[in-house]
């Protein structure tokens, strides 16, 4: 079997609170190979932005990998010393932040910031790192950019600046990049083409991509696959066309109903019922059972697992089959 | 840019207005410029000719206007006690004040920015916590106590400091600064009083550099600064210092100005001749002219220092320098 | 006593009792309290008497020195006075000027803040000018400036006569700025919020919007303000005593009685100063520990700088 580029198996992330602990990932794997896209969809608060942010074990405190392991290029992140990890975050795996109006550093100019992310992990002079720089914001489509390297943030729009975080994710010609909601925080009419940027430029580059949204619509026009969390877990995982076609679990079908283009004009958009369980009053058993039309006797108690359910070709995290 | 600066000196001019009323008003009401002149021993009817000279027995804006002419000439009037313009009283003896301000300056920001970085780097380690447990006590004891206690201890107990005097000075920029500096005798007499005047400041930068480092460090850009694989010492010394540097100026600057009511203090307890003493003893004379003299200088100090971090905020910090709005 | 089970079951009790530097300061807090205002009751001397003073008990040191008197164990101090005794009115002193001058500050700050952020417009220009301009010359300055003008107004006579109230008066206009700044802040942010919406629509007039809806919203940032400046007024009044713009000292404060007893420790009679100096730091110490402790707890918008 081939080995995958990044492979996660059961990842677990806690946080530590006063009053005790709080899981907020449990058992989450997944893979992705050489220039694959993997959308992570959910709710916010299902756990899809910490999923990413861990790969890099980014998480903010108080929260912590307590268990897992992710394997990317041989070696397992969760374990390796800070300073191979650093030089992993931005060199071979980059992140794209959700609001690119807070993601750069206000008080520094572009060229500065994406100049020093040269200098951190290869040893060239400061002026090939600004010429590198300047051929990346030609290829997010920034005008003049040597011009523009000289500018401060606050002199971009929200979409440039946006280009310009993705220009930076792609200085170091990054294995995966890891996009967390990139483009929820910018004008609806410029969306699209921020999406668009991106998928061209991992296409072309043959860069994998993790997409983490809470919306299905632009995960199934962008990624091969689909990983749909809920309440910190996974529970369902597959290709694209499969899921998005044939839903198993309720809660993607729920997902794939509210879709605005799933019915006819006029009609109500539907809504999945109630709302995702905060992390300190987890219901037993299956997470979605306060929402779930079909839950009924091990739903309440047990916890399903994430397992291949009948002939299709995906897990599912169901007792209703 | 040029914008920015103008409306701050407008602003600030503004300001020296309202103090400058204030201290007319007080002028106008308690001092008694004819006892400044003569004293207590002459005629009353040749006062009221005083009086009318000096054009006291004028509508009162008509003085004020006079007041501020004056003002900005430099002239407060005669020192009742000294017998000199007040202007000279205070320029005589603003370099000791300044000296003494300056040196804790340095010895505050030297102190400060290491140790307040280092809290809000290592909020949990247990050095960090006996820092600002230290500053707590610090900003609880009173700069007067701070001083004796220094003076019990250092000068009375162990002889090794003066306790009261600026020892040896030289003047210096053609006879107009007396300073300290320049002797061993001098710089020895600035030990303790620097140390009082630092000592109710020292505590409260440290918090604020670790409150605002703290809050810079919680922000969307250090974490992708992060998530970019820079090394943490240039994401704490370079980014996140940076951007904690900008409050601190601002709110540090002005800090930095009301040491000059901690003269006061320290001033008095050390018998350091600066402007703080010299002010006690106006208020004790009664010496109006001199008081408000004291008053209009403070007042410029104030708003120059104010003005100055903010042209400097200005400078510093980008959004302002280009579209010249905060 | 539902309340009381309320407050019995609340998160504030709950953090006070986990956390040991609290309840000592607490719990020496309410001693020095207690101890200041039944001063007239157990202190072993009355030092406003001035029948019962004798110069030639002056500078007896504390009783553990060989030439101590039983009768004043921590001494006397220049006047023959017992240092206890007048320690424990000069406490009582302080504290009552630094809780009257912080009433006066909260009403000044309180009510100002209130106006500046419902009304808006010039009110509020006016107000948060005149705050920027006391807070940069910073109270202190502001204080030791009224106290100046007052002194030489009215003569030194009359200005100890009614120190007491004076200095309430001088440290209460002095510090108003902080209350005003934070209150107006929290008013501004609950103007926007929904239920103030809800009571205008419903039709109730705006000085009731003020002080039933907002006021109460801006309590908690005003409580933890106030621990906090209780320890600066008592900071601000010992330094004014010092000066000797404060109380007299045929009525000492404790900052009064630091500055009394200043010039004997280089005759070696230390602790006329350094016996008010310690309770002077130990009283701001614990009022400054509760007020962090507050702050920490409360959590509220405080208004920086």
């Amino acid at each position: 079997m081939m080995e995958h580029l990044l492979e996660v198996n059961n990842l677990e992330v806690k946080f530590k609170l006063r009053t005790g602990e709080l899981t907020a990932i449990d058992n989450v794997g997944f893979t992705l190979d050489k220039g694959e896209r993997l959308g992570i969809v959910g709710e916010s608060g299902a756990g899809k932005s910490v999923t990413g942010f861990s790969i890099i074990n980014l998480i903010s405190k108080p929260g912590y990998i307590s268990g897992g392991e992710i394997m990317f290029e041989g070696k397992d992140l969760t374990r390796v010393s800070e300073d191979v990890l650093r030089h992993i975050r931005g060199n071979r795996i980059s992140m794209i932040f959700q609001d690119p109006m807070m993601t750069l550093n206000p008080v520094f100019t572009i060229g500065e910031q994406m100049a020093e992310t040269i200098l951190a992990h290869k040893n060239i002079s400061r002026k090939d790192a600004l010429e590198i720089s300047v051929e990346k914001l030609r290829q997010v489509h920034i005008p003049s950019p040597e011009t523009r390297l000289n500018q401060y943030p606050h002199e971009f729009s929200g979409g440039m600046r946006q280009r310009i975080v993705i220009a930076i994710s792609l200085l170091l010609d990054p294995a995966i990049i890891i996009a967390d909601e990139p483009t929820t925080a910018l004008d609806v009419t410029i969306q699209a083409e921020i999406m668009e940027l991106l998928l061209e430029l991992c296409e072309k580059n043959d860069t994998g991509m993790i997409l983490i949204t809470h919306d299905l619509g632009v995960v199934s026009q962008v990624t091969e696959k689909i990983a749909v969390m809920y309440a910190g877990r996974i529970v369902e995982i597959g290709s694209t066309e499969n899921i998005v076609a044939n839903p198993l679990h309720p809660y993607t079908k729920g997902l794939i109903k509210a879709l605005p283009g799933s019915r006819g004009t006029g009609e109500k958009l539907y809504q999945i019922p109630g709302s995702m369980p905060n992390l300190t009053e987890m219901p037993k058993g299956c997470a979605f059972h306060p929402r779930c039309e079909l839950a009924e006797g091990e739903c309440f108690s047990k916890v399903p697992e994430l397992i291949q359910r009948g002939n299709f070709r995906r897990l599912a995290a169901c007792h209703k089959f | 840019m040029f914008a920015f600066i103008t409306r701050r000196i407008i602003q600030a001019v503004v300001v020296m207005l309202i103090i400058s009323f204030i201290g007319f008003t007080i002028k106008h009401h308690v001092g008694d410029p004819v006892r400044e002149l003569v004293g207590v021993s002459v005629k009353a009817s040749e006062r009221e000719a005083l009086r009318e000279k000096l054009g006291l027995n004028d509508p009162f804006f008509v003085q004020y206007k006079n007041f501020l002419k004056n003002a900005v000439r430099g002239d407060f009037g005669i020192s009742y006690f000294f017998k000199k313009p007040a202007a000279q009283v205070i320029l005589e003896k603003a370099p000791a004040t300044l000296e003494l301000v300056f040196a804790s300056s340095i010895l505050i920001i030297i102190l400060s920015i290491p140790l307040g970085t280092y809290c809000a780097i290592k909020p949990k380690s247990i050095l960090s916590r006996l820092i600002m447990g230290m500053s707590i006590v610090g900003v609880s004891i009173p700069v007067f106590l701070t001083a004796i206690m220094l003076i019990f201890l250092f000068s009375v107990n162990l002889h090794i400091l003066p306790s009261y005097g600026r020892g040896e000075t030289v003047a210096v920029f053609g006879g107009l600064w007396d300073t300290g500096f320049l002797t061993i005798d001098g710089l020895k007499h600035l030990i303790l009083p620097v140390i009082a005047l630092s000592s109710i400041m020292l505590p409260l930068f440290i918090r604020l550099i670790r409150a605002e480092m703290m809050e810079v460090m919680q922000t969307e850009y250090i974490k992708f600064a992060f998530a970019k694989g820079l090394s943490k010492k240039r994401i704490w010394f370079v980014h996140a210092f940076k951007n904690t540097l900008l409050p601190v100026i601002t709110v540090g600057g002005v800090q930095l100005g009301i040491m000059i009511a901690y003269t006061i203090l320290t001033e008095t307890v050390f018998q350091w001749q600066g402007m703080g003493f010299m002010f006690l003893e106006a208020v004790e004379r009664s010496d109006t002219s001199l008081l408000v003299a004291y008053l209009m200088f403070v007042g410029v100090l104030f708003v120059g220092v104010n003005t100055v971090v903010d042209i400097i905020y200005g400078l510093i910090n980008p959004k302002v320098r280009i579209s010249g709005t905060k | 006593m539902d309340k009381w089970k309320k407050f019995k079951e609340s998160y504030f009790l709950y953090s006070f009792l986990r956390d040991p530097v609290a309840i000592v300061s607490f719990i020496i807090f309410l001693f020095l309290v207690i101890v200041s205002f039944s001063a007239p009751l157990i202190a072993p001397h009355d030092p406003y008497d001035t029948s019962t003073i004798s110069i030639m008990d002056s500078e007896i040191p504390p009783v553990w020195y060989g030439e101590g008197d039983d009768n004043f164990i921590l001494g006397t101090d220049s006047q023959g006075r017992d240092m206890l005794s007048t320690m424990m009115y000069g406490m009582r002193v302080s504290i009552i000027i630094g809780i009257g001058a912080v009433a006066l500050q909260a009403f000044l700050g309180v009510v100002i803040g209130l106006l500046s952020g419902y009304i808006g417009g010039r009110v509020d220009a006016f107000f948060m000018r005149l705050a920027d301009i006391q807070l940069s010359f910073s109270t202190l300055m502001v204080a030791i400036f009224i106290s100046a003008i007052f002194q030489t107004a009215f003569g030194v006579g009359k200005y100890s006569e009614y120190a007491v109230p004076i200095l309430v008066l001088i440290i209460g206009i002095a510090e108003w700025p902080q209350y005003a700044r934070t209150v107006r802040a929290s008013v501004l942010g609950e103007k926007e919020k929904e239920y103030v919406e809800a009571a205008k629509v419903i039709g109730f007039g705006s000085r009731w919007i003020m002080f039933r809806h907002i006021l109460p919203n801006t309590l908690s940032p005003v409580f933890v303000i106030s621990t906090i400046q209780v320890a600066n007024a008592v900071m601000s009044e010992a330094a004014l005593s010092f000066l000797g713009l404060g109380m007299p000292v045929t009525k000492p404060s404790l900052g009064s009685l630091i500055n009394l007893g200043f010039e004997y420790i280089f005759s070696g009679s230390w602790w006329i100063t350094i016996f008010p100096g310690i309770l002077l730091i130990i009283l701001v110490l614990v009022v400054n520990l509760l007020g962090d402790w507050l702050r920490d707890v409360l959590n509220p918008k405080l208004y920086k700088g």
